[in-house]
């Protein structure tokens, strides 16, 4: 049977008298060595509760989740252990059906106001076209993140539509912030980068507050610049050295890559900055051109991705 | 008295997914697989570029990324008749197994694991003796103080009170038969794996640009000439062997350690006939020279391979939420997405149903082990009968929900060994300088198939091309064979076989339910497609 509560409530429903764990904290101060300064911040630390966070999933396809597994300093682990308590998400938790619809509905009763909402994939609004556990995904998203102290959509799809609602969108998918009229933090991409993912949750977690964001929803400190005006190869689109087959010459000199199709010049990202999967590589690096995947309706807009604009 | 339980939602898979079963005297009598979500990337691909097919299909699923992306490219390859130079075929096989290693070892332990290991138990450990055992079977970089600290993190972490994505499960449910030291080792191992895929996504990264949904594929080819240079071999090499050392030294003895406890699972959650396209072409010559063989395997004959004819393939939406009740040849006749409701007497699922030569067919690891094992391969033959020998089983006990999970990690080493040496291949091309990543070609109308044999199974995409337009683009899908739902002719699909006479301990906690669900790897949002919308089209593909 799981427990119920933090320590110190759980000490105090016990019997334990505040004071008495105002003196336990004392003891256990000395015993680690540690001035008695620090007993007051011993005593907070036990009773601070890790982030509630509720990540909902809808018309996804799992990239995003898999795209947080990526993070490195904070390791997933730490994410999990140490800074949020990851109280729902279908793809990692342990139970199924009515249990974990428990585990659900108990976190947000219990957190109503203070749980972070994370939400990918977006949602299906033709009826019986996304269901969890009987109900409409569109109900379920209505009902939870009115209730959340914050929604954050991961995403491209969560945050405008993304993949489902490409021409003809033949699902009726709408964004978080259409169906519920709640302004999400929209961290886009598809995927979006792990840092940006975790970097936002820390922003609120470390500084307490949640990032600037720009015109879309998205933190400006990972979305304030485009591809073009940080990218390596911004000195070769300067001097007209363009790549024209994959593989020439140009390719093997890190040539401009504008005119395979490149969307660089209007897709807002960090991924020239920060690279990927701990800075191995990233798309253009790998001789490939930016398909714009941050931007809202990329699918119909930045397409075909081959063609330059 | 038979009793029907829900279990939806389905966690720890891909995507959205509702079983129902019907229970009598504490066994599964009757079973039905639900997709519960609908897209339509087909419908979404319609009238685009073909050459940006593959980045639409590539979000099929960002837990089997890059395999949808690889199967477009083939397709349109084989439409405008374009064969990718050596070198392409290298990269493309070499980011396909970098693939499978992130996705089967996190199926393993993230998403499978906890069906066996029982979290809280390791909590009652000795940790000397938990590292001990883990030395002993294969781990070589962890001792006791590793033991120690993974027990004191979990304590912390359950004296919290928060247990997050742990809570409100089946801890102490009386299935669970490990005992405390190897359910710490599985907890440990579980975290180790949490660390593994991030170094097992960058090693698809170095060549695909970026992990989730890589960015370096083209038709004609792949895009990363400029990572062809030694100092990107040498890191691909090298991060290569720390994975593989990973399915080595933990995966395997760990499966084999905890198959020895369940050893009555090597009777439950079987299915019939199985179906692999094959994977990893060695040379341009296909299926001749595919690594793992294409070929069926009926009745569970092991003496025997069918050729595929794709010509076979017929997909049934009598029970699906389609119109029309006629069974058609994936790029025949059309078919629009119709909801009406779930009734397991009638229409109950987003899946269709796939059938070859009517008859339901598992795919994914054990059908390609078995394949290949009847096909006569080597390796997979000794490889399969060693672990069989080890756990004192016989080959019948492949045909099982613990089959499958040992299938999973047999072929995970196989492609691993492989993967060094197309890799040392690979060097050699850049050493002779022939080592070209793209073909260039011309347009043309056509038709393409793309069959690719990928983590959960026999995928196959068809396009074709009018104008340098999509005209017709289809998808039949791993988990669609596996998760779809009864065809026209009422047969069950392979998780709804598989499921038959489960033991239910306990119908209000479905464990072992999970247990054989999660051996297929189910990933719904692949699964779930619909044909082409546009009435009144009838199209025939080209067999290849």
């Amino acid at each position: 049977m799981a427990h119920q509560g933090i320590l110190r409530d759980e000490l105090i429903s016990k019997g334990v008298s505040r004071r008495d764990f105002m003196k336990y904290c004392g003891t256990l101060t000395a015993a680690l060595g540690l001035s008695p300064m620090m007993a007051p911040r011993l005593a907070e630390a036990l009773a601070k509760k890790r982030q509630p966070v509720v990540y909902l999933s809808f018309a996804e396809c799992t990239g995003c989740a898999e795209s947080l597994l990526r993070t490195t300093y904070p390791s997933i682990e730490e994410v999990l252990f140490e800074l949020i308590s990851l109280d729902y998400h279908e793809t990692v938790m342990a139970a199924s059906g009515q249990q974990s619809e428990d585990a659900l509905h108990s976190a947000v009763k219990d957190n109503e106001g203070k749980f972070i909402c994370i939400v990918d994939g977006s949602i299906p609004t033709k009826k019986g076209y996304g269901m969890i556990g009987g109900q409409e995904m569109i109900d379920i998203v209505k009902e939870i993140v009115p209730k959340a102290l914050a929604t954050i959509c991961v995403g491209t799809c969560a945050s405008f539509g993304g993949l489902p609602v490409a021409a003809p969108n033949p699902s009726g998918a709408k964004s978080v912030k259409e169906v519920t009229g709640v302004d999400t933090i929209n961290i886009s991409g598809c995927p979006p980068n792990s840092i940006n993912i975790v970097g936002t949750i820390a922003h609120y977690l470390l500084l307490g507050k949640l990032p600037e964001l720009d015109g879309q929803g998205r933190p400006l400190w990972a979305y304030g610049m485009t591809i073009h005006e940080s990218c390596p190869r911004r000195a070769h689109y300067e001097e007209g050295n363009f790549v024209a087959k994959f593989g020439d010459e140009g390719a093997m000199n890190d040539w401009c890559l504008f005119e395979m199709g490149c969307k660089g010049p209007e897709t807002h990202s960090n991924c020239a900055l920060v690279k990927w999967n701990q800075g191995v590589n990233w798309p253009i690096g790998a001789g490939h051109p930016c398909i714009g995947c941050t931007e809202p309706e990329f699918w119909d807009k930045m397409s075909p991705f081959y063609v330059s604009k | 008295m038979a009793q029907r339980i829900v279990v939806d939602p389905i966690t720890r898979i891909e995507g959205h997914l509702k079983i129902e079963v019907e229970i009598e005297n504490g066994k599964v009598k009757n079973a039905w697989s639900s997709g519960t979500l609908f897209r339509g990337i087909e419908m979404i691909l319609q009238g685009r570029d073909p050459r940006d097919a593959w980045l639409f299909t590539q979000r099929a699923c960002g837990v089997c990324t890059y395999v949808h992306g690889l199967a477009s490219v083939r397709c349109v390859d084989d439409a405008m008749d374009v064969t990718v130079p050596a070198g392409a075929r290298l990269l493309r096989n070499l980011m396909m197994g970098a693939q499978f290693l992130h996705d089967h070892i996190v199926h393993f332990y993230n998403l499978s694991a906890l069906d066996w290991v029982d979290m809280l138990s390791a909590l009652k450990a000795d940790p000397k003796k938990a590292a001990e055992i883990s030395n002993s079977i294969g781990e070589t970089d962890s001792g006791v103080n590793d033991y120690k600290d993974t027990q004191t993190k979990l304590k912390g972490f359950v004296d919290s009170g928060q247990l997050g994505p742990f809570a409100n499960a089946y801890w102490g449910h009386p299935a669970y038969k490990l005992p405390p030291e190897i359910n710490l080792i599985g907890v440990k191992h579980y975290l180790d794996c949490l660390k593994m895929q991030v170094k097992a996504a960058q090693l698809h990264a170095i060549f695909g640009g970026k992990n989730p949904h890589i960015q370096s594929l083209v038709v004609g080819g792949v895009t990363c000439a400029r990572d062809l240079n030694a100092d990107r071999l040498a890191e691909f090499l090298y991060q290569l062997k720390e994975v593989k050392a990973f399915v080595d030294n933990i995966y395997i003895p760990d499966i084999l350690a905890i198959a020895g406890y369940y050893k009555d699972w090597g009777g439950i959650g079987g299915t019939t006939n199985f179906l692999a396209y094959g994977e990893f072409p060695q040379s341009e010559e296909e299926p001749g020279s595919l690594f793992f063989p294409r070929g069926a395997v009926f009745k569970r004959n092991l003496s025997k391979v069918d050729a595929v004819d794709v010509g076979q393939i017929q997909e049934h939406v009598a029970h699906s939420w389609y119109e029309g009740a006629e069974a058609k040849n994936p790029a025949q006749g059309e078919t629009k997405p119709n909801f009406t409701g779930y009734d397991t007497g009638g229409k109950y699922s987003w899946l269709k149903a796939p059938r070859y030569n009517g008859e339901s067919m598992e795919v994914g690891p054990l059908s390609r082990v078995l394949v290949a094992y009847a096909a006569g391969n080597e390796a997979v033959k000794k490889s399969v009968d060693d672990a069989l020998a080890k756990l004192g089983v016989g080959p019948e006990a492949l045909f099982s929900t613990l089959g499958r999970h040992a299938a999973r990690a047999l072929e995970t080493k196989i492609i691993a060994d492989a993967m060094v040496d197309w890799t040392m291949e690979l060097i050699t091309l850049v050493k002779d300088g022939k080592a070209d990543t793209y073909q260039e070609w011309d347009w043309k109308d056509g038709m393409g198939a793309g069959l690719n044999d990928v983590p959960r199974g026999a995928l196959g995409h068809w396009i074709d091309v009018k104008d340098k337009k999509i005209a017709n683009y289809q998808m039949v899908v791993p988990s669609t064979w596996n998760l779809g739902p009864r065809c026209a002719a009422g047969k069950l699909g392979p998780v709804e076989e598989a499921l038959i006479g489960t033991p239910i301990a306990d119908p209000k906690q479905p464990l072992e339910i999970l247990r054989t669900i999660h051996s297929f790897d189910p990933c719904i949002a692949c699964a779930v497609h619909v044909i082409d919308p546009h009435t009144n089209e009838v199209y025939k593909i080209r067999v290849v």
